[in-house]
């Protein structure tokens, strides 16, 4: 793994365009939003505004025409995701397939499987969770034990996926999976489904977390008939094909964006005469954000280039968890105001909700002492 | 043009700044040498247009020569230098190719044409020929001053490098001459902290390479102590600081046009908020790592990180670009914050 320096990029002039359509789209859509509601941000999940949202093009941007996409630039892309994460949009539906899977299928999928799931994921209609940790197998993901066995032309998968976030919601999971008993090392053996969620032989269970919501999901296959062409990419490639995945998933505004509501109900909490603490650690904050969405687009650029960013995204994704986590402390320093759930002032509301939320963020995605390890690595320490 | 300034200043600075050329500048020995052969290369007046005698390059290009004079530790005002070429240009004055420095702030009074007043913290003062300051006032001037009229009481920063208070009595200047509408009268402050921002970004990148370098060549316990997770993480959050406060010092740059009458505030502002904070954090861990061979002045390591720990205080700490910051955003209200960092301007106050 190269050490990719950062670079300033500019968004494109063509790509900025798309704001104003993008920010009154929301405006309009949103405006009956609370303040509570908008810090689910891309834990939110509301299909008929995703859809809404292929309507007008904004899903799959990057796809191209022939399977729904408008063969858009990442920077499109890039514009149209942090407007509806900074308004706390209801995006979690599509959330992954558009980040994720759309691109996984484009790259490694068979024709069928681009015409079966692209267009949809373009039209905002078919949805897609992520099957990677078990119950023994976390940070150490290349443990992981489910198993599919090949059976003629079928393959039959038996194991266990856990923190599936929005299992409950998606039409398939893509799930890394053994296909070989004995690797010849740990890093192989590993191949990439799509598995319908429909199919029988699998039961979703709700995982309740501490703040009460229910995201994700711990998920049973108990023999469980997969077709042939359910294989994404190739044969054992799988551990390859993630990680090169996990670049997308760990620079974008996702990553420093998840308490952006509180700093809103925090700003307006203090008011228009800010203390001198109160307009340092406010001044500071927004210092933070406009560096850290400089170091996301600067990931865009190389991932737009083709190249492998995957240091420089461990990087913003570290520092962007940290910044995140730091908001509703920041926010229990400069006000006098109790969290509360319930009740009618908006910032005790959303410090409330997203106090509880922190520990997540440097959980999903790659733990912090993963992605330290990775830059490490990259500096050639490891 | 980047690549051009880039390629030249970075084969100048490994050939002239040798650890020897750094003490005896620390000794207090100016470097003639140094200075000419910057002047000579054209260097020094790169920010001025060229209709009077400079480069006329954009503060996009000059952002690599900020960056390598903070990544060599250069002993000479090359960034003051172009800060104040810059500003004489925006005014339509000559480039000057002696070494130049300037002094932000409002020290300065007009009387009967001659100026007074006490420039505080003037980088390389002992050694400019001339330094340019701002009078205030309801149209703020530019005033150009030859050093040797004033009284220069020596000081030193923490990395040893001068920064002498001058008094001027009832002097002539060399010149006066009205900022251009656009041009506001904190202008040196806005530049200076913007070039202390990339000079750290290029101070924290050595002491990165220096910290990784010694991680993997010093054993102990039987193998090279950046095998131990604990060092390797310390020096990954160290690689973190040092990437965002690169980011944010290009993007300052990037953003400022060239002259003086497009100087950024906000990601200035940003730039010298996470480049200061980077400082401590970064020199810090390096410290740690490096032990107590780290702590000699005989190491390069020193080199750096006592600038890391002077130029966070220059033009401004963290918590002055912060507050200025802050301020604004909070008078702007919740709804200008998500705008402003995306177009990299301050919204408006709303009216209340």
């Amino acid at each position: 793994m190269s050490v990719l320096p950062f670079r300033h990029h500019r968004i494109p002039d063509e790509s900025e365009a798309l704001r104003g359509a993008v920010r009154a789209f929301i405006e309009q859509s949103l405006k009956d939003r609370s303040p509570l509601r908008r810090a689910d941000s891309w834990m939110g999940a509301d299909p008929a505004f995703s859809r809404a949202l292929g309507e007008r093009g904004w899903l799959g941007m990057a796809l191209p025409r022939r399977y729904g996409g408008q063969e858009a630039g990442p920077f499109a892309r890039y514009v149209v995701i942090e407007e509806l994460l900074a308004a706390g949009a209801p995006v979690s539906a599509h959330w992954i397939a558009d980040r994720q899977s759309g691109p996984l299928i484009l790259r490694y999928g068979t024709e069928a499987q681009r015409l079966r799931h692209l267009p949809a994921i373009a039209r905002g209609e078919q949805y897609f969770c992520i099957g990677m940790s078990e119950p023994g197998s976390g940070s150490d993901l290349a443990s992981i034990r489910s198993k599919a066995v090949r059976d003629g032309d079928e393959w039959i998968l038996r194991g266990h996926k856990l923190w599936t976030t929005n299992a409950h919601l998606s039409h398939y999971m893509i799930a890394l999976v053994r296909t070989t008993d004995k690797p010849a090392s740990r890093h192989e053996g590993m191949s990439q489904f799509i598995i319908d969620l429909k199919l029988p032989g699998i039961t979703i269970r709700p995982i309740r977390d501490l703040a009460g919501g229910e995201h994700f999901n711990e998920v049973f296959f108990d023999e469980v008939r997969l077709p042939d062409e359910a294989m994404i990419g190739a044969e054992g490639q799988g551990w390859e094909q993630v990680t090169a995945e996990l670049a997308f998933e760990r620079s974008g505004p996702e990553r420093f964006l998840s308490s952006i509501a509180l700093m809103h109900t925090m700003i307006d909490a203090i008011g228009r005469q800010p203390d001198a603490l109160q307009s340092r650690e406010v001044g500071r904050l927004a210092a933070r954000l406009f560096t850290l969405r400089q170091m996301s687009l600067s990931v865009t650029a190389e991932l737009a280039a083709g190249r492998n960013p995957a240091w420089a995204a461990s990087c913003v994704k570290d520092l962007g968890s940290l910044f995140e986590q730091e908001i509703p402390e920041v926010a229990q320093t400069l006000l006098d105001v109790i969290p509360a759930v319930g009740g009618d002032c908006d910032h005790a509301q959303v410090a409330a909700y997203l106090t509880q939320l922190t520990p997540s963020f440097s959980l999903r995605g790659g733990t912090r002492e993963i992605l330290r390890g990775i830059i490490a690595r990259g500096l050639g320490l490891r | 043009m980047r690549e051009l300034l880039e390629s030249t200043i970075e084969r100048l600075l490994t050939d002239l700044v040798t650890p020897r050329l750094l003490r005896s500048s620390e000794a207090g020995l100016w470097p003639e040498e140094l200075w000419s052969v910057l002047k000579t290369s054209g260097l020094a007046v790169a920010a001025s247009p060229e209709s009077l005698g400079g480069v006329g390059a954009a503060w996009s290009d000059l952002y690599v020569l900020a960056r390598a004079a903070g990544r060599y530790s250069l002993p000479v005002p090359l960034p003051e230098s172009l800060l104040a070429n810059a500003l004489l240009g925006e005014c339509g004055l000559a480039a000057i190719t002696s070494p130049l420095s300037v002094a932000a702030g409002d020290a300065l009074a007009l009387n009967a044409g001659k100026i007074s007043g006490t420039l505080r913290d003037v980088p390389w003062g002992r050694d400019a020929s001339h330094v340019v300051a701002v009078l205030p006032g309801p149209t703020p001037q530019l005033v150009l001053l030859e050093r040797r009229l004033a009284r220069c009481t020596l000081r030193l920063n923490i990395a040893g490098e001068p920064r002498d208070d001058l008094q001027f009595d009832a002097v002539q200047p060399e010149a006066l001459a009205n900022l251009p509408a656009g041009v506001s009268a904190d202008v040196l402050q806005l530049g200076g902290a913007m070039l202390r921002a990339a000079q750290i970004a290029g101070a924290l990148q050595k002491v990165l390479d220096l910290t990784t370098r010694y991680a993997i060549e010093r054993v102990q316990f039987g193998k090279p102590i950046g095998a131990f997770q604990a060092i390797q993480h310390q020096i990954a959050v160290l690689s973190e600081q040092v990437g965002l406060a690169t980011v944010a010092a290009e993007c300052a740059f990037a953003e400022s046009g060239s002259g003086v009458g497009a100087l950024a505030l906000l990601p200035i502002a940003a730039a010298k908020v996470c480049a200061s904070e980077a400082c401590g954090v970064a020199a810090g861990i390096a410290h740690t790592v490096h032990g107590a061979i780290g702590f000699t002045h005989e190491h390069a390591l020193q080199c750096s990180t006592r600038r890391l720990w002077s130029w966070r205080s220059e033009f401004g700490h963290a918590t002055h670009w912060s507050q200025r910051l802050g301020h604004a955003i909070c008078s702007a209200g919740a709804a200008g914050l998500w705008p402003s960092i995306t177009s990299g301007r301050l919204a408006r106050p709303a009216l209340s």
